[in-house]
């Protein structure tokens, strides 16, 4: 796996404040989910520094990079990535129990998150007994549970029809109204416009970093 | 690393995929059940083993006349040995250092016959002593004793098949059988582990049966019971001494091989138990083979698990599990399987052993089991490698960046 390593990011500089909600584009290679799963901390980064709420994030080993994972970051991915035998609200409440919450307390907080995306009655459901958008939500409620510091989502509606697609902004965008730290990964300019920044990636560059009129995605819900 | 969490985490994921619990979980049941069932199996070998050779005392000789293959002091080779009264008294005479008992033994086949009741029965003239020799069990009357042999007495022990051959349901005690033409009171019946073919036999004083035979002294063969506690080495010398003896007596030359037969137990129940030793060896390398088995089967189900959930664990690592932890579900999810079918599979191999007991006495199995302690230390064995072998893909799924763990489909 490591043999054949690629140097996708040619030297990138860029800084996200709290409470930005950031599109990340660019065409297929161009280097976007590089840099998200390396802010993700799923990937390192071979050169250069990385500092995350004042942590340098430098020489993880697995056991801190996943204690920060835990405690820093959300996740959310294009193909959902929920265990598939566990019910909506086990999903949701797993990085809680990664974060020692007791019991009790990780069901209250999960079923408190599941509401927010507006799927309590789908708490006791598994995966597959839910539509994609569902899915989707889910996978959201599950990266605020940990209620990180910042939501690294990569291509969220990818797999979603435009409705749908809709929704799912609408809901990322309420959360960011609440003052949470989100960045996107898309390459559909619709969706990066309902994004208060678009960064534009070409072959490991910046091409174009600019602040743009949000568009509200409630408007097509 | 024990916490209710941890348990209900493993609970859930061992509900959820039943395929996987049902496959890690027969490959251990059924490797720990053949290894029961094998090593059971060896052992009810080694049983039927001792019964066979079990029935008679071992602490004897049977000494038997043969046919000489050399001339010597003036006798012609191939010449007919015989034994005598005599000799029964001189070996007695000369060996009481060594001696326990001795009876003689003369072997015939007769026709006997009850009322409308007859068949063909072997039957053995002997001495109060031949009880010893061959375990024979009262289990009613008497056997032979001095005083018939001193009388020449017309009584007959009957062996337990005889007697619900020719009696049926009836009481043979007192009664009268006619044994080749002679009656004979019946005054004891017997059992002997030996088999249905002792159970078949009739003893006479051999008085009785020399007075029948036109009042010979001769006597087939010489049963010797020597001290058990001469051992052995005091068997072997005592065997050597005894055949210098007789040959001495009968004018046998030394080194005539043919003269006489000594049938030495002892000797002969040491090679059966070597025998019965490599038997034992055998059966434990299959089933130590068994376990190797099982050690495989189990490490590659570990490593078809850790591929199967490498996504899942990709999920888990990026919602923060630590490598620690991740390992720690694998394992304990292993072990936990492993440890329950094991027992499931040790305690079922048990139980078709204990419910087996003598059915499979054709093949020459009796009574097949195992000790406790080796089939609980052979599941602990596949546990602790079963859980060894999970330990290195485990490892290596927590070491796999959740990237590329998510990357895979």
């Amino acid at each position: 796996m490591g043999s054949n390593a690629l140097h996708v990011l040619k030297g990138i500089n860029f800084s996200v404040e709290e409470g930005e909600l950031v599109a990340i584009m660019g065409s297929s290679g161009s280097g976007k989910s590089t840099l998200l799963n390396i802010l993700g901390m799923l990937d390192e980064l071979d050169e250069g520094s990385y500092t995350l709420d004042g942590v340098p994030i430098i020489n993880l080993n697995e056991t801190k990079a996943a204690n920060y994972r835990n405690k820093f970051l959300g996740f959310v991915f294009q193909s959902f990535n929920l265990i598939n035998y566990k019910t909506a609200l086990e999903n949701v409440a797993l990085p809680l129990y990664y974060q020692k919450v007791g019991r009790k307390e990780r069901q209250e907080k999960a079923l408190k998150y599941l509401e927010q995306v507006g799927l309590k009655e789908w708490a006791g459901h598994l995966p597959n007994e839910l539509s994609g958008g569902q899915k989707q939500r889910v996978a959201i409620a599950r990266a605020m549970a940990a209620e990180p510091k910042v939501l690294l989502a990569d291509e969220p509606t990818g797999a979603l029809d435009s409705k749908t697609s809709y929704e799912v902004m609408d809901l990322i965008q309420k959360i960011n109204d609440k003052g949470n730290t989100i960045l996107i990964v898309t390459h559909e300019p619709d969706i990066a416009n309902m994004c208060k920044r678009i960064v534009h990636l070409k072959d490991g560059i910046i091409l174009e970093d600019k602040r743009v009129e949000q568009v509200r995605a409630s408007q097509y819900v | 690393m024990f916490s209710r969490d941890n348990w209900k985490e493993i609970f859930q994921t061992i509900q959820k995929n039943k395929l996987r619990t049902f496959l890690s979980g027969f490959t251990v049941a059924l490797g720990i059940f053949i290894f029961v069932v094998l090593f059971g199996f060896g052992n009810g070998l080694i049983n039927t083993f001792d019964e066979f050779f079990g029935d008679d005392a071992t602490n004897v000789f049977f000494v038997f006349p043969g046919r000489t293959t050399k001339p010597y002091k003036g006798y012609k080779a191939n010449r007919q040995i015989e034994f005598e009264n005599s000799d029964l008294a001189d070996i007695e005479k000369n060996f009481p250092m060594f001696l326990e008992y001795t009876t003689p033994r003369i072997s015939r086949s007769s026709l006997v016959k009850y009322k409308n009741e007859s068949n063909n029965y072997s039957n053995r003239a002997v001495g109060p002593a031949h009880q010893y020799a061959e375990k024979t069990i009262m289990m009613k009357g008497r056997y032979i004793n001095e005083a018939d042999v001193t009388n020449r007495t017309k009584y007959a022990v009957i062996g337990r098949l005889v007697e619900k051959d020719l009696f049926g349901s009836d009481n043979s005690i007192g009664n009268y059988i006619d044994i080749g033409g002679s009656a004979f009171m019946v005054i004891g019946v017997f059992q002997d582990e030996g088999g249905d073919n002792e159970e078949r036999t009739i003893y006479l004083p051999y008085t009785t049966r020399q007075l029948i035979e036109k009042n010979t002294d001769k006597i087939d063969q010489i049963i010797v019971g020597f001290r058990p506690e001469i051992g052995y080495v005091g068997a072997m010398a005592f065997d050597r001494s005894l055949t210098r003896f007789i040959k001495d007596k009968k004018n046998i030359s030394p080194d005539d091989e043919s003269g006489i037969f000594i049938r030495n137990i002892a000797d002969q129940l040491k090679q059966n138990q070597q025998f019965a030793r490599v038997l034992q060896i055998i059966v434990a390398f299959v089933a130590f083979g068994t376990i190797i088995a099982g050690i495989i089967g189990i490490s590659n189900i570990m490593v078809f698990v850790v591929k199967e959930r490498t996504k899942e664990l990709g999920i888990r690592k990026a919602l923060g599990a630590t490598p620690k932890s991740v390992i720690s579900t694998i394992l304990l999810e292993s072990v936990f399987i492993t440890t329950i079918s094991g027992f499931i599979g040790m305690i079922l191999g048990i139980a078709i052993l204990g419910s087996l007991g003598d059915t499979l006495k054709d093949y020459f199995i009796t009574n097949p089991f195992i000790n406790l302690t080796m089939a609980i230390s052979a599941t602990i064995v596949l546990i602790l490698f079963g859980a060894l072998a999970g330990y290195l893909p485990a490892k290596r799924a927590a070491d796999i960046k959740p990237i590329v763990a998510l990357r895979d489909e």
